[in-house]
């Protein structure tokens, strides 16, 4: 009987703690967001003059920024790289995390493979980087295109090792009872083991998801001459024009960053399972 | 006996496809990137091979042993300042406390931010905000503390991916260890050295692994806070690398300078994860 009251014991110290150790992670938020609503004749120079809350609260500058920087363009154009990006992840890397995985124990071919897509993980960008422009503007693909073949070579290492790792789990067995009622092997895969990686496909999604979304490096090199902007990379083109108008700035940053913590918002379970699956593997 | 070369044929099919692509995209670029560093291609134009000068520069290059001892010394303080929070964090996080299932989700919210923006926001926080406030001026601008700053954005951001990793860990700590434990009188730090530690190791090599190749490879951070300034003391490998070797006319040297970076991550991930895998324990 004790033991249950001490196990239910709330520490209220800790909590308190925790909650005050929250500042550091909402005051540059907050921040941003006083700033964001703010006209630059609010702004003196004291701290409190930065920091206090803005006499109206006008989207003006959340209008403006949205004009200056093309925001609709910008993330029209990441939404666009994310989503195809993500579907060509789950469908090449599940495929080929399957048929690797089933036949790594094997096959030294396919151990070969799967070693070597694998040992991809250690590569750094910046030894592709310059390559990688020369290669994909020679190619004609200096766009998007181009980036998202970067994104689907970049996840693939990490994405098939948690499909092959999936496989695992898996029984043999209901391939081998599909393979007796006459299904070809791509049917096989598509209708039965495609379905049942749902809880991978959830994991590489909101992994791909996250990184592609906030990676800023492979754009700004490869799409740099194309004219088209993802939204983090627009608010570097705003930094150099606009920087000394930090209201405006503050306003596009906020929109920049709204998205992903809607995001958020919305999937959290997902998102705080999938990053732990992903990184744990 | 068709019916199974079929299978092989379908398994082939399968992965060459995606075989070629990945080639296309990784080693044949890393390939390149090789042969880049025995030339003095600037980037346009024509090219001679050089043989090893660039690699022989590389090591007499004042600009680039600098970047490699600041990229070194961020990636080893980042990752102790961000172990040691997030470790004490994600113990706070996993305790009796109320409110537990809201404070971890927002906890977790820097790290979903892009860094980019982030480093914008810091940006101006270490400009205008924390001069006013200390009466001192910026520290982006002082040789000596800019890189101090650096390590606060990328600690910001990582702790709340460390910590998540390291609740998790704590969790498959069984509680009869506890129990065991507290009948031999463990507790407090004895009890954290002795018995949690030990069994989330495997979650404490991830999480040094992930941190340094992160730290290593930083590039948003920089870009968003310092450019490299003041006087290149915050230069990042990777920075130094996209700067000179994309707009510096310097392609075939900073080459050299991508595969000596390459070869550093390759020994560093291998010489952790050796060392590491050494010293778990196992319940």
């Amino acid at each position: 009987m004790k033991k249950t009251k001490t196990a239910e014991r709330v520490s209220w110290p800790v909590t308190i703690l925790l909650i005050l150790g929250l500042i550091t992670v909402v005051f540059p938020l907050y921040m941003a967001l006083v700033i964001a609503f703010k006209q630059p004749s609010e702004m003196t120079n004291s701290i409190a003059g930065i920091l206090s809350l803005p006499k109206a609260w006008s989207f003006a500058n959340f209008s403006e920024a949205m004009r200056v920087t093309d925001f609709w363009r910008s993330l029209f154009n990441s939404f666009l790289i994310t989503a195809v990006n993500l579907a060509v992840s789950i469908l090449l890397h599940s495929t080929i995390g399957y048929a690797v995985g089933r036949n790594k124990m094997k096959s030294k071919f396919y151990n070969f493979v799967y070693l070597y897509i694998v040992s991809g993980m250690f590569v750094p960008f910046a030894i592709l980087m310059m390559p990688l422009v020369k290669q994909t503007a020679q190619m004609g693909i200096a766009n998007m295109a181009g980036v998202i073949c970067c994104y689907a070579v970049f996840y693939m290492p990490m994405n098939m090792l948690l499909y092959s790792g999936y496989l695992v789990n898996i029984p043999v067995a209901l391939e081998e009872a599909a393979r007796v009622d006459g299904a070809t092997t791509w049917r096989t895969y598509w209708s039965i083991i495609f379905p049942i990686m749902k809880p991978m496909h959830a994991t590489v999604a909101v992994l791909t998801a996250l990184g592609t979304w906030n990676d800023v490096m492979t754009p700004l090199v490869i799409m740099s001459g194309s004219g088209m902007n993802t939204l983090p990379l627009a608010q570097m083109t705003f930094q150099t024009q606009f920087g000394t108008n930090y209201n405006l700035a503050f306003a596009s940053y906020l929109l920049a960053l709204l998205p992903i913590l809607i995001f958020y918002l919305v999937c959290q379970k997902q998102i705080l399972n999938g990053v732990v699956n992903g990184a744990v593997k | 006996m068709k019916k199974k070369n079929d299978r092989e044929r379908t398994y082939l099919w399968m992965t060459l496809p995606i075989l070629a692509l990945f080639f296309c995209f990784n080693t044949l670029p890393l390939i390149k990137g090789v042969i880049y560093s025995f030339t003095n291609f600037k980037g346009y134009g024509s090219y001679d091979w050089v043989g090893l000068r660039n690699y022989v520069d590389l090591f007499q290059d004042a600009r680039v042993g600098k970047s490699y001892l600041f990229t070194i010394k961020l990636a080893i303080v980042s990752t102790i300042v961000v172990n040691v929070l997030s470790l004490l964090l994600a113990l706070g996080l996993s305790s009796r406390i109320k409110f537990k299932s809201a404070l971890r989700g927002l906890y977790f919210i820097p790290n979903i931010l892009g860094a980019l923006v982030v480093g914008y926001i810091f940006n101006y926080f270490f400009t205008y905000i924390l001069p006013a406030m200390t009466k001192t001026t910026s520290m982006l601008a002082s040789t000596r503390w800019a890189w101090v700053a650096i390590v606060a954005v990328c600690a910001w951001q990582s702790i709340a991916m460390n910590t998540i990793i390291y609740i998790s860990g704590i969790q498959t700590v069984p509680e009869d260890v506890y129990e065991a434990g507290s009948i031999d009188g463990a507790t407090g730090w004895f009890k954290f050295k002795n018995l949690t530690f030990p069994l989330i190791m495997p979650f404490f090599t991830i999480n040094m692994v992930l941190c340094m190749k992160n730290f290593l490879m930083v590039f948003d951070q920089i870009m968003a806070l310092t450019k490299g300034g003041p006087a290149q003391s915050t230069e990042s490998i990777s920075y130094l690398i996209y700067n000179n070797g994309m707009a510096g006319g310097q392609f075939g040297f900073q080459s050299a300078n991508a595969v000596v970076f390459f070869v550093l991550i390759v020994m560093l991930s291998v010489a952790q994860m050796k060392f590491s895998s050494s010293k778990e324990e196992q319940l």
